[in-house]
């Protein structure tokens, strides 16, 4: 495993996109904080990259690698490794990656401007929608030979739990404006790992907001440590759960 | 004799007549070795003027009536104890002054209202530099007037709204002075009901159960430079009118039903230099009416301001609102108050002719603040992409939120406040 690790994040290196993404990331969340007056808004923006780039960049840029390394894929096959060792290490350097450009793009500024929770948060949420989308690329490209349609179930998936979740919920909310649905949705929340992460980070930077009306019920339920753990533990099934089925159809996969 | 010596003779004697009323007035010792061991017996012996020095020891002589205008003072905070049964000290007369006490443990009851130092219907009381704690009521002032409460320190560790008292309690007085006391842990900091011509200045009121100052019926008042922190529901002012609110600070009342402040039904008030930091709602105003509010800052709230449709006439100008959650909403569609000249961290515009002024009008309503009005759950989606273009599509052509609340000078860099 650690050989084909290797491989594979030598690869990834050789190949600049990483480095790219990381300065990108670190251009854009220097100047946030740069041009912004306060931090706080700087924060906003970051968290906007956060919750549209990150997921983007993973998804494309995993599902896209998967596809080119099928030739090397088929050379690891025919030697003497085990086929669920050569995809978990695929997906160990990808989303190794891919996290560390997170962690030294946008991470750096935001430790240095926001404060301590809410960056710790961020930084953590982050690598969580790195490694997520890096699974759901994995999971995309597995289900069909062709690339083309592979990209376009990546951006599909990227664009539902990006954008049309948060409609679909909002639209949810006027339904049922009139029946008691906090609990509901807390439940629905977890249903798109974006939003969940957007909610851990609003908890820190809105919590004068977040402490009021229906906001204390949200607070109440992810502010307490057994609400973190929960919501992480969504967040890390998140992450197996695509892998997993990927992994097992990547076992059986006729080359 | 001439004319002017005989004037200047008078003039001296009366003089004279007046210095002989001070040399007449005595000091009496209260406590242990002195001449009257217990403070009771003192009082008795205590002519009108005289000056009744307490020394240190602890004292437990149930309800002390002063009936006569005394100078009280202690020497080394002297305990006078409660026991939890009766009121400390009921001043019943005029020109009393009670100072440098630790009083402590008075009766509890909800029928008579026992205070540690309650005044029945007095002129010119002066109470300073005392210290009350684990009172039911503080300092209670009833039909009291040209009364001064200065530099009292009121702690008490009550559980329960309904069965704890106000720190200070003022009731149907007049011409009152309450300056730099610290107030903590009684169900209001200070309460005000009927109350008039008066003024709060300096004080710090944390901890509270309900509110930190509590304003009803009373009018032609000021609170100035006073401290509020971390109250039950912050502040409120109700029916009243003509109040001056001045460089207070209200600070982090967080929870569903507290306000920095909250105005229910007043008019004709004057709020200028407040400070509302951290607090779900920093200003709520309902019913309210020609408020002018300028200079005052609404910094990190989850709600700047809540301005309910029911109010008219007010003017908000020249504010800083930086970094809250929302900055102003409001519950209906009728606006009928003037919001002009405020620096709002939201603006987006530009300010071509470099006046100082963006050129666009800011609507500082928010279109997620009128869903989440509407729709509290909703918060949970806030900053999701898809709000904000939600958002930004509203400003451009405003269709759910009230045409004309607006501000058509918005400033584009804050006011050094």
């Amino acid at each position: 495993m650690r050989k084909v690790l290797k491989y594979v994040s030598l690869d990834i290196l050789k190949n600049n996109i990483v480095f790219a993404y990381a300065i990108m990331l670190a251009l854009f969340s220097w100047s946030a904080f740069g041009l912004e007056d306060n931090a706080s808004k700087g924060i906003l923006t970051v968290l906007n990259i956060i919750l549209l780039t990150v997921p983007l960049v993973s998804v494309l840029f995993a599902t896209i690698y998967v596809y080119n390394s099928s030739e090397f894929i088929e050379l690891l096959v025919s030697h003497p490794v085990k086929r669920g060792m050569i995809w978990k290490a695929l997906f160990t350097g990808l989303s190794s990656s891919l996290a560390l450009a997170y962690l030294l793009g946008a991470g750096i500024p935001i430790l240095l401007f926001a404060d301590f929770y809410t960056a710790v948060m961020m930084i953590v949420t982050g690598i969580f929608l790195s490694v997520i989308f890096v699974a759901i690329a994995f999971l995309s490209s597995i289900l069909t030979r062709d690339k083309a349609k592979g990209i376009g179930i990546s951006v599909l998936l990227w664009l539902y739990f990006s954008l049309l979740f948060d409609g679909l919920v909002l639209f949810l909310f006027f339904q049922f404006a009139d029946y008691p649905i906090e609990k509901a949705v807390v439940v629905l929340s977890a249903l798109s790992p974006v939003d969940l992460c957007r909610i851990l980070i609003l908890l820190h930077l809105d919590v004068s907001a977040m402490l009021g009306h229906t906001g204390a019920v949200f607070k109440n339920f992810f502010g307490t440590d057994w609400g973190l753990i929960l919501s992480f533990t969504i967040l890390t099934l998140w992450v197996v759960i695509p892998f997993a089925i990927s992994l097992k159809k990547f076992k059986r996969k006729d080359l | 004799m001439k004319n002017k010596d005989i004037i200047k003779y008078l003039f001296s004697f009366i003089l004279l007549l007046g210095a002989g009323n001070h040399v007449l007035s005595r000091t009496i010792y209260a406590g242990a070795g002195q001449s009257y061991p217990t403070i009771k017996s003192a009082i008795d012996a205590c002519e009108p003027g005289d000056t009744l020095v307490i020394t240190e020891g602890l004292y437990k002589e149930g309800n002390l009536i002063i009936d006569k205008p005394v100078f009280i003072t202690g020497r080394g905070m002297p305990v006078l104890d409660g026991e939890k049964k009766y009121e400390v000290i009921s001043v019943k007369s005029s020109n009393v002054t009670i100072k440098g006490l630790h009083i402590r443990n008075s009766g509890q009851g909800t029928l008579d209202d026992p205070g540690g130092i309650k005044v029945y219907d007095a002129v010119n009381v002066i109470i300073e530099d005392n210290e009350l704690r684990d009172n039911f009521f503080g300092i209670y002032i009833q039909y009291g007037k040209n009364c001064i409460i200065r530099n009292n320190i009121i702690k008490a560790s009550q559980k329960e709204e309904y069965r704890s008292g106000n720190g200070i309690h003022c009731w149907k007085s007049d011409s009152l002075q309450i300056t730099g006391n610290r107030i903590e842990g009684h169900r209001d900091g200070i309460y005000f009901e009927f109350v008039t011509h008066s003024v709060i200045w300096r004080n710090i009121s944390w901890y509270n159960l309900r509110y930190g100052l509590h304003f009803m019926f009373s009018n032609d008042d000021a609170y100035i430079s006073n401290y509020f922190k971390n109250n039950g529901a912050g502040v409120a002012v109700m029916f009243t009118r003509r109040v001056v609110m001045m460089n207070n600070t209200f600070e982090e009342n967080w929870g569903d039903a507290a306000y920095g402040a909250l105005f229910k039904e007043i008019s004709d008030c004057y709020l200028s230099g407040n400070k509302f930091i951290r607090n779900t709602t920093g200003l709520f105003l309902d019913g309210s009416s020609r408020i002018r509010m300028e200079r005052n800052l609404f910094l990190t709230n989850g709600w700047g301001m809540r301005i309910q449709a029911s109010c008219i006439d007010n003017i908000i100008s020249a504010n800083n609102f930086i970094a809250n959650t929302f900055d102003v909403t409001t519950n209906g569609s009728l606006t009928l108050n003037k919001f002009d000249e405020n620096y709002w961290d939201k603006y987006e515009g530009y300010d071509l002719d470099k006046n100082g002024i963006g050129d666009v009008p800011y609507r500082p309503l928010s279109l997620y603040s009128v869903i989440v009005e509407k729709n509290p759950p909703a918060m949970l989606l806030y900053r999701s992409f898809m709000t904000s273009l939600l958002d930004k599509s509203e400003k451009l052509l405003p269709s759910l939120t009230p045409e004309n609340f607006v501000d058509n000078n918005p400033r584009m860099k804050p006011y050094t406040l």
